[in-house]
């Protein structure tokens, strides 16, 4: 199964899930996220469904060699609690608490043809650009 | 907890694990969509095909969904245009200082078990709930 092939069928695969649980919808995520308020633990359910299927297939993927498009597994590298990683987790929690949208569901947004969905893709991806501007030259950088 | 759809969730949860499987075993990546996004506005390299299938399949998941339930498929915005595209900028910065998202690092970091993973979703769960509490409570709605 070429690498194209396997990103279509997955993307589909995860653009139903978010769909069907409702993690598209960002007042819904936002209920999750008020735990003082009127608290739905259904994201939690959504996770928890998530990370079973998908530390199942880690364990299988750690018995093969290779995917079966070929090539390799390429798998993240990093290993250090670093500042980056807790300050960008931070500062990705405070705009996903804000508007109760993350990447996916954001993108999924754009079904809506809403023009707040439209405001925060675009408002995402110039963030991404602006982190790309920062950190270029840096050594730890991308 | 009246809001609480532990089915849907289950069930969509369990989709999404699917799909990062599929992902992972038959592409040999990860699922994690803010890294899928961010690496096709990086430097032009050879590996936006598989990027943007995944995109594309995500939009064709969650639209059949929409198509099949349109009553289901709702995205309700509870913040204004201002917020909307301040949290947009704060996501795509984050996600890509953190390398990770509620994908990246929730579904897939957490079912590699990387330490990493768990430390991120940790702090921008908690994070969110801070941030929404604080926005819904102590400053009224913005």
């Amino acid at each position: 199964m070429p690498l194209a092939l396997s990103a279509l069928i997955a993307g589909i695969l995860f653009g139903l899930g978010l769909a069907v649980s409702q993690m598209t919808n960002p007042a819904k995520v936002l209920a999750f996220l008020d735990v003082a308020g009127d608290w739905d633990p259904s994201l939690a359910v959504v996770m928890a469904g998530a990370v079973t299927v998908s530390f199942i297939a880690f364990r299988i993927a750690a018995s093969r060699t290779a995917p079966l498009a070929g090539g390799s597994f390429d798998l993240p590298t990093r290993r250090a609690i670093d500042t980056p990683l807790v300050m960008g987790a931070m500062v990705f929690g405070v705009g996903w608490g804000l508007a109760g949208l993350c990447p996916g569901p954001a993108l999924t947004a754009l079904l809506s043809g809403q023009r707040k969905a439209f405001l925060f893709v675009g408002a995402m991806l110039a963030g991404m650009l602006v982190y790309r501007f920062m950190s270029r030259g840096r050594p730890d950088g991308d | 907890m009246e809001n609480f759809t532990p089915l849907s969730a289950l069930v969509g949860g369990l989709l999404i694990g699917l799909g990062a499987a599929v992902l992972l075993l038959g592409g040999g990546r990860i699922a994690g969509i803010s890294g899928i996004v961010g690496g096709m506005i990086k430097r032009p390299s050879g590996d936006h095909l598989w990027r943007a299938c995944f995109v594309v399949g995500l939009l064709i998941g969650a639209g059949a969904y929409a198509a099949f339930a349109p009553e289901r498929f709702v995205v309700q915005f509870d913040t204004t245009a201002g917020t909307v595209a301040a949290a947009g900028l704060i996501v795509g910065y984050g996600t890509q200082l953190g390398h990770g998202c509620t994908s990246g690092h929730g579904v897939c970091g957490i079912g590699r078990l990387s330490l990493r993973s768990v430390v991120a979703t940790v702090l921008f769960m908690a994070t969110a709930m801070v941030t929404v509490f604080i926005t819904r409570y102590m400053m009224g709605a913005l």
